[in-house]
């Protein structure tokens, strides 16, 4: 039970630093913000590949979890580019 | 064993850079100057947590291949997608992250928990992931129009339903090793309650409030994903997830304060049940202007703000807008765009539009300065805002939306509405600003609208 105690306290500190890090962002980029936010919870790939293969159902999840999580990534990732690229200065 | 034990030293310290290189990447997100370098830097950090893992997987193969896969249908979509379809790109995107963790805590729970506290991280993550998934599948849905359902459908209300059904059950599932053994598969049950239970949380909330909902979809992807990190006892995984869902949380805020209301309200009342205030009795004569007459007086102004709305999406009217805007430029005259935050169906809508037509981001401000120097302004032009311009929040303690902030474009001299007809918007609120004695209608699509003044200019 300690490891959790552990890792909950890594989970509540992560929390707090995310929302010192990013409370004033500028109306700009809440979109940008948004996306690439969510590429980065396709972050859920790294725990998608250490799943358990042991049954035909086991290994079926645990492709359908590396997939979804992967296209989650690189659309997140590229959309987020793309979006930026846009904004411009005068 | 003295491999292994090596093995997960290396990966630790891995998960660690990869750790500090998202934190850093989603502080430089947040600037504008930074931004594209913060972007790149995250990927990167997820490429290092993802190469750690990978290369000690004994048969990675026919992971490697769902990698590919992945790769191959997700740059497809991000790069193929139109602009203008971004807020339904982003909602797919954060579905399909939402997907993952539901089938990581799946995987968890048929490999049996060792102890009660993984028991209840694998229920809880199952639903947040869940949830995410087919809630973002219904934004999606709504936000590229594929998808209409009326929030007084019955079909809406079975959904509502079994939302709320799908929270109690939840609890259930939760307290069941409490209780004695009962003779029925629960997890099977829960899986698709919770699936349709994520259909039932969107389906209900209006266009309007799009923005609230993607915000905290994409909190949510980022909880379900920091439980699946304690799940899998994955540091890299907590770290990552916690920033997203931070991150989701303060957009929630800054939509919900943009619109002076509770999320608790957005979420589960909505405007409908708001009490109806007293109507305002100022309604009388609106008065119309034709394209010609808002020529000249556009083409003497000195100084005009322009203020998009969803109806500037929905009319493409983007690139019309800015050639307007420079053409008046070029004529002499200060332009300036006032975006509200919740204008449009996700946070920072209009900015993406009008970045796509080539507006600098410069010239956009915030509604805090533009309000200040408003009777500085000779014309405000709305086009196809409503809600984020009605004086009544302003005005009218009785009304629904009483106390939002708002764009108060009726203290400039002269403000034009661009406007199909005289319904109201998404608060079902009627607005005074359109019987002002400054404000004059100009009646018709955006683009066809904002097109015949740009070829007055150019004539």
């Amino acid at each position: 039970m300690e490891i959790y105690a552990l890792l909950g306290f890594v989970l509540i500190l992560s929390i707090y630093l995310g929302l010192e890090l990013i409370s004033k962002v500028p109306s700009t980029l809440h979109t940008p913000l948004m996306s690439g936010a969510n590429a980065i919870s396709g972050i859920a790939l790294v725990g998608a590949l250490v799943l358990s293969t042991d049954s035909n159902l086991q290994s079926a999840i645990a492709f359908l979890a590396v997939l979804f999580a992967s296209i989650n990534v690189f659309g997140g990732y590229l959309v987020t580019n793309r979006m930026l690229k846009m904004f411009k200065k005068k | 064993m003295s491999i292994f034990e090596d093995i997960t030293a290396v990966q630790n310290i891995i998960y660690i850079v990869a750790s500090i290189l998202f934190i850093s990447g989603i502080k430089m997100l947040g600037k504008e100057d930074t931004a594209v370098k913060g972007n790149f830097l995250s990927a990167f950090a997820m490429f290092i947590a993802v190469l750690a893992t990978i290369i000690f997987i004994v048969d990675p193969i026919v992971l490697l291949g769902g990698i590919l896969l992945g790769a191959i249908i997700g740059s497809t979509i991000a790069l193929k997608v139109k602009m203008t379809s971004i807020p339904e790109m982003v909602a797919l995107f954060n579905g399909f992250g939402g997907l993952a963790t539901f089938l990581i805590a799946w995987s968890e729970y048929n490999s049996i928990p060792d102890n009660y506290f993984q028991y209840l991280l694998v229920m809880v993550t199952i639903y947040i992931g869940g949830v995410t998934f087919t809630g973002s599948l219904i934004a999606y849905g709504k936000l590229s129009e594929k998808l209409k359902v009326a929030k007084t459908s019955i079909i809406t209300k079975i959904f509502t339903t079994i939302f709320y059904g799908s929270i109690l059950f939840l609890i259930f599932s939760i307290l069941l090793p409490f209780m004695p053994a009962i003779g029925f598969n629960f997890f099977t049950v829960l899986l698709v309650i919770t699936l349709l239970g994520g259909i039932g949380f969107v389906l209900p909330i209006g266009g309007g409030d799009m923005p609230v909902v993607i915000s905290l979809l994409n909190s949510f992807s980022g909880i379900a994903a920091a439980f699946a990190g304690l799940l899998l006892l994955n540091n890299v995984l907590i770290v990552a997830g916690s920033l997203v869902g931070a991150s989701g949380l303060i957009l929630t805020v800054i939509m919900a304060k943009a619109m002076n209301r509770s999320i608790n309200n957005i979420l589960f009342v909505g405007y409908a049940s708001a009490s109806k205030g007293s109507s305002s009795e100022e309604q009388g004569e609106v008065s119309p202007i034709n394209v010609a007459d808002a020529f000249l007086i556009l083409e003497s102004a000195s100084s005009v703000l322009i203020i998009p709305g969803y109806g500037m999406a929905v009319a493409q009217a983007q690139h019309v807008v800015r050639e307007l805007g420079e053409l008046l430029e070029e004529n002499g005259t200060e332009v300036k765009y006032g975006i509200h935050p919740v204008a449009g169906r996700m946070p920072g809508h209009m900015n993406v539009l009008l970045a796509e037509a080539n507006v600098p981001y410069d010239v956009l401000a915030e509604p805090d300065d533009v309000n200040p120097i408003m009777d500085s302004v000779d014309v405000a032009v709305v086009i196809g805002a409503n809600d984020v311009v009605n004086p009544s929040a302003t005005e009218e303690p009785g009304s629904p939306i009483y106390g939002m902030p708002i764009i108060e474009v009726h203290n400039a001299k002269t403000v034009f509405v661009l406007k199909r007809s005289m319904s109201s918007g998404f608060a079902g609120v009627q607005n005074p600003l359109f019987f002002k004695q400054n404000t004059r209608m100009l009646f018709g699509d955006a683009k066809e609208s904002i097109g015949g003044l740009v070829s007055e200019f150019k004539d």
